[in-house]
């Protein structure tokens, strides 16, 4: 009995024992990697075509984009395995933040890049270049049962979304609709979706007070279908997964009401509230091959992985003008 | 003459009975409450997930595609983490609560510091994230490596350890010191010999339990910012990971619902990483376990 006592006493100390030690190896090893990775790269250079690139590529940033990196990273890694690629997804903001400090090599955004990250970044000396890689319909939604909504202006999105003291029902926005509380579902305000929908709808007004705020848009689909009062907006692949369950309300910018789909999205008809999709990448990161490829790979490929993972491609010329700035970068 | 008022005491007895049967319904209502809740919670998991778990899902990268999804780098990921956090964790929790119920006197300071780790405690664990994040990953340059990741958990739960090792050793009986300090033993042979011996299984099962809490926290994690996808695996405690709450936390955010299939595949996975190490902790417990 004692002995499992010592067992499990030296266990312990060993482990820590080995912990420390290990801490001490895998320094050198480290150091040892970096050299032989500098090395490879050199050696790539002189090789053939088709050949197989070495390196490491850091990817932060907006989770709105991060499926279509998981996707491209995922084809990608078929053909060069050997290039270790990592994509985090901290939010356009916190993206930024580790971009700023250099910590990354692409940070993607589902917003453009704001006035002072652009001065944070000149002031770090960091260059980079903006890319488009495709777009998303934010789909003002209803529940099915809402028999009365056929579209919405841009104005009556204000007039709803916006706080301004005042209870508000249905009959407030447009006369002969019912007098029932209008129940309001939005992304949070850390997300993307909300900043994008605050630019082009609130303009940095105060948002309905009662409004049920989630970052998690499946609640909100929830939400929605669980209410015949309830209207809500998110992404375009939220309504187009739930297709069945709930009802799209055609937006009207002033030419008419138009209703999200792929086509009206893809042609800007959809307007004001289609949004681009973006990936910042570092200028200086374009020097090393494997990051061009990279680069280059995932515009050649965005087309059909974002319509993959539910956003709406480019037109294929944008795609074709974005290639041709990667190419004058290397 | 009748030495008892039976009308009186059955008078009484009444509402004690009630209130007896009362406050047995009422605790066994709170435990079925937890157990149902819990029930409910497996059954859900279950059923959604067990289609997509095979053998495949703990050997696959993450995709795009539902039925190829796997949590291989998620899985090592996490079990790297685990190898960071467990020495890091006990040799300072064990070494402080030896420190403190051994060798420090009972003054102002030491009460301040008990005081404080009851504290840090309950503090929430994005608050260590960011701790991590400025200390860790920024100031000593770690990166988000499994060392940043490891450290930062540690701190989150050293607290939680260092409780339970010094109740652990409170619990050693004073008799079995002093019979040893009559041998002529030093205090630390003391130590090595009869107290740790006697307190490891208290020491462990508070551990494990730890440590199964790091393995399952996400929020700190975040903040760290840690990748969710990698192509490869790590391969020394300075490379990036990530771990198994993240990749579940990111299959349920997104629109296609049979992602929610696969986030419960991977719950599934956590879940029984979990259970396997609080059985390794009870079995500990009573493996070792002698009562004074």
């Amino acid at each position: 009995m004692k002995s499992f006592k010592y067992l499990a006493l030296s266990t312990m100390i060993g482990a820590a024992l080995a912990f420390t030690a290990a801490c001490g190896k895998t320094d050198n090893e480290a150091t040892a990697n970096g050299s032989q990775a500098e090395g490879t790269s050199t050696e790539q250079k002189a090789s053939e075509e088709n050949k197989q690139l070495q390196g490491e590529i850091n990817l932060d940033g907006s989770s709105t984009v991060y499926p279509i990196m998981e996707a491209v990273v995922e084809e990608f890694g078929m053909e060069q395995p050997g290039v270790k690629v990592s994509v985090a997804s901290s939010g356009t903001g916190g993206g930024f933040k580790a971009f700023i400090a250099g910590s990354t090599d692409m940070s993607n955004a589902s917003r453009p890049i704001k006035d002072e990250e652009k001065a944070q970044l000149e002031e770090a000396g960091i260059n980079y270049t903006e890319f488009k890689l495709a777009n998303d319909g934010l789909s003002v939604v209803v529940h099915k049962d809402n028999t009365w909504v056929d579209h919405l202006t841009v104005d009556e999105l204000k007039k709803m979304w916006v706080e301004d003291g005042k209870a508000r029902k249905w009959s407030d926005i447009r006369e002969g609709w019912p007098e029932e509380e209008i129940k309001f579902y939005s992304p949070g305000t850390d997300s993307g979706t909300y900043d994008y929908f605050n630019e082009v709808i609130l303009e940095d007004a105060p948002i309905v007070e009662n409004a049920t705020l989630s970052e998690d848009d499946n609640v909100l689909v929830q939400g929605v279908t669980g209410d015949k009062n309830a209207i809500g907006y998110f992404g375009y692949a939220y309504y187009a997964e739930n297709k069945d369950k709930l009802k799209v309300v055609p937006v009207d910018g002033g030419n008419g009401p138009v209703e999200p789909t792929n086509e009206t999205v893809e042609s800007g008809e959809y307007a004001p509230l289609s949004r681009p999709l973006f990936t910042y990448v570092k200028n200086e990161s374009l020097k090393n091959e494997e990051v061009y490829e990279f680069v280059k790979y995932t515009l050649d490929n965005a087309a059909v992985l974002s319509e993959d993972v539910g956003y709406v491609k480019l037109k294929d010329e944008e795609y074709e003008a974005a290639l041709k700035v990667l190419e004058g970068l290397k | 003459m009748k030495l008892i008022d039976h009308t009186k005491v059955l008078k009484h007895m009444k509402p004690r009975i009630v209130s007896n049967i009362f406050f047995r319904l009422l605790f066994m209502a709170a435990t079925i409450f937890g157990l149902l809740i819990l029930g409910i919670l497996l059954y859900r998991v279950i059923t959604q997930g067990i289609g997509y778990l095979d053998f495949q899902f703990l050997q696959n990268l993450p995709s795009r595609k539902p039925e190829q999804a796997g949590v291989k780098t998620a899985l090592i990921g996490t079990i790297w983490l685990m190898g960071v956090v467990a020495p890091v964790t006990l040799l300072l929790s064990v070494g402080t609560a030896i420190y403190l119920e051994e060798y420090a006197q009972k003054s102002r300071f030491t009460r301040f510091i008990q005081v404080n780790i009851s504290n840090l405690a309950g503090v929430p664990s994005i608050v260590f994230g960011l701790l991590g994040l400025t200390v860790f990953v920024r100031a000593l340059a770690l990166g988000t490596s499994v060392l940043a990741a490891g450290l930062t958990m540690s701190l989150l739960v050293l607290p939680i350890i260092i409780v339970a090792s010094q109740e652990a050793i409170k619990a050693v009986p004073k008799e079995l010191r002093e019979a040893s300090y009559g041998m002529g033993a030093t205090k630390w042979q003391t130590i090595l010999h009869v107290v740790l011996p006697a307190a490891i299984p208290g020491i462990l099962t508070g551990g494990i339990l730890a440590l199964s809490r790091a393995i399952g926290e996400t929020a700190p994690l975040v903040v760290l910012g840690l990748p969710l996808f990698l192509a490869f695996l790590p391969k020394s405690v300075f490379d990036m990971f990530t771990v198994l709450p993240m990749q579940i936390y990111n299959w349920t955010g997104r629109p296609q619902e049979e992602f929610q299939g696969v986030a419960a595949a991977g719950i599934i996975v956590l879940l029984t990483m979990l259970i396997i190490m609080n059985s390794i902790a009870v079995f500990i417990r009573n493996k070792f376990q002698k009562r004074y």
